[in-house]
């Protein structure tokens, strides 16, 4: 099975890769974001293996691409790599305090907390002149080692960096969801007090979940952040959180590409929702909402496994 | 014989309820003892309090000469005091083999690994091994939550019996299980058991499993042991049949 994932992920990267070359301006934009997004989708899908959903994954989405931005216009530290591994870093030390507090909570009162601690650092931004306020802070275009590209250059290297970073991330995270550690996420959605009692430590284990899901999330910040060059306190809103957990039910948690899958999805079909349907594009996705709710209950991957081209916890 | 466990005043109120009041036990290593009572007499209450679910109000619990009072659960199981449940608390979604691998990878470590694979060559042999003991190897890659009763009371026990316990507590290891069945559920845990020289407490209702399957028996009662000794004398005690089998003499 390893063997097999291994292949289909070596293949679909090579063609994302190579197509990066032939793609349009718009639609290598609309990857890039998708892409970026789908990280932060996958850290939530994390914690909804373990039945936990976050309506506050803005939170750390928003920290990262803060970051970025003090990082770019006050500090004036523009390298790419230096700019996501701040991110990842702010997004979990951010998370280490917050997670304390949220590995105690289940089910509604998860939710609801996340989304409280979401809704105070948008507060905070909206308020607070030095981040910019409600107007934002734009991003400047980042340099890859030292190098500073123009922007048809600039657009493929930004999204080979953000195939090259989702490729080691689903790899990664497919060995996560079939190792022990994986496999305990069922273990806790199905029955907290047996994992105590065999003696593993539900919160720690909660714990380490919430850390990599807001690590993701603060990658995801920081990449969307450097393909669109402006940031707003808006990527702290509840919506934005809402958001992920929107794309997160379109693809299913059977995978670890399910996220990414539904991430382009969702960008691609907003983008032309919004396009042809400007005053419609919502009732558009909500009628897409009800009806995998309705016949796709565990989301577009079951599509895949239905054909026998996904077989994944 | 020493004693693996010993509990000194165990008390614990829920409001005005006493669930449990002074209780006093001691447990022989290598002993099958047997707890009956009404319900509501607190045997559930002190399966909880001796593996850490809850915690006594007063009272010590020594696990092989140890204080463990008050520990959290997944430390007592560590120190090799596990317990099944009478609803058994299995991973419904998952298989019946992945059931097992879990508890072994939490019991071995290995459940602190995110790099290599759950379903390991030896780990899935070693959890074949485990279901063979207790005649689930056929039902391995079935999903728990499409299980008969019978075989979800067992494979509560074959998880509660991966660390290789020396006591393990059972709350009422058949309720649930057709009568048929209830023999067989009984004399597999019991082959195993002597197998690992594993010491048992269980809960049971069924006076005829007591009486066949128990070396001692400890009767409770409002919170309180009010009989304890060999089945033969406890269960032919008139206060205890009157409270707990309902006979009156």
């Amino acid at each position: 099975m390893a063997g097999r994932a291994t292949v289909v992920t070596g293949v679909v990267t090579v063609a994302l890769a190579i197509a990066g070359a032939w793609l349009p301006t718009w639609a290598l934009f609309l990857l890039t974001v998708a892409l970026g997004k789908g990280l932060a989708v996958l850290g939530l899908v994390f914690l909804m293996r373990a039945g936990l959903v976050s309506f506050g994954q803005g939170l750390y989405y928003a920290a990262g691409a803060y970051t970025v931005g003090f990082l770019s216009d006050r500090v004036g530290i523009h390298d790419i790599f230096v700019a996501i591994t701040a991110a990842a870093i702010v997004a979990v030390a951010l998370a280490a305090l917050v997670g304390l507090l949220m590995v105690q909570y289940r089910e509604i009162f998860f939710a609801m907390l996340s989304l409280a601690f979401s809704m105070i650092l948008y507060g905070l931004l909206v308020k607070n002149e030095a981040f910019g306020s409600t107007d934002g802070i734009n991003v400047a275009p980042p340099a890859f080692a030292g190098m500073t590209l123009g922007l048809p250059g600039l657009r493929i290297a930004l999204y080979l960096v953000v195939i090259a970073i989702c490729v080691v991330v689903v790899y990664a995270a497919h060995r996560y969801v079939l190792s022990p550690l994986g496999y305990l996420a069922h273990a806790i959605k199905d029955g907290e007090v047996r994992v105590e009692y065999l003696g593993a430590s539900v919160r720690r284990a909660v714990y380490a979940k919430y850390l990599v899901a807001a690590g993701l999330a603060g990658v995801s910040g920081a990449l969307v952040s450097l393909a669109v060059g402006h940031i707003d306190p808006e990527m702290a809103y509840w919506t934005t959180s809402g958001e992920f957990v929107f794309v997160a039910v379109l693809g299913g948690t059977g995978g670890v590409l399910a996220p990414l899958l539904a991430s382009v999805v969702f960008e691609v079909g907003r983008s032309f929702a919004s396009a042809y349907s400007p005053y419609t594009w919502q009732l558009t996705l909500g009628v897409v909402m009800l009806l995998v709710i309705l016949f796709l209950p565990r989301g577009l991957w079951s599509l895949l496994e239905v054909r026998g081209l996904a077989r994944q916890r | 014989m020493s004693d693996i466990l010993v509990t000194t005043g165990i008390t614990r109120r829920f409001g005005a309820v006493v669930a449990a009041e002074g209780i006093d036990v001691r447990v022989a290593e290598g002993s099958m003892v047997g707890m009956i009572g009404p319900n509501g007499a607190g045997k559930t209450t002190f399966l909880n309090i001796v593996t850490g679910y809850i915690k006594p109000a007063q009272g010590t619990v020594e696990f092989r000469g140890r204080d463990i009072t008050g520990l959290p659960p997944r430390e007592i199981a560590s120190l090799g005091l596990t317990r099944s449940f009478q609803i058994a608390q299995l991973f419904g979604t998952l298989t019946v083999i992945e059931n097992v691998l879990i508890a072994l990878g939490v019991a071995t470590g290995r459940a602190q690994s995110w790099w290599h694979p759950l379903h390991d060559r030896a780990a899935v042999a070693e959890a074949g091994e485990l279901l063979h003991r207790f005649t689930l190897d056929h039902l391995a890659g079935q999903r728990v939550d499409t299980l008969p009763q019978g075989a979800r009371k067992l494979l509560d026990i074959t998880l509660a019996m991966v660390r290789k316990p020396g006591l393990l507590l059972l709350d009422e290891p058949t309720s649930g299980v057709s009568a048929e069945e209830k023999f067989d559920v009984f004399d597999i845990l019991v082959r195993v058991l002597r197998a690992e020289g594993t010491t048992a407490l269980f809960i049971e209702h069924d006076m005829e499993m007591v009486a066949r399957y128990a070396d001692r028996v400890l009767a409770l009662a409002d919170g309180k042991v009010i009989a304890r000794g060999a089945p033969k004398d406890v269960l032919g005690d008139a206060e205890v049949r009157r409270l707990v089998i309902g006979v009156e003499d």
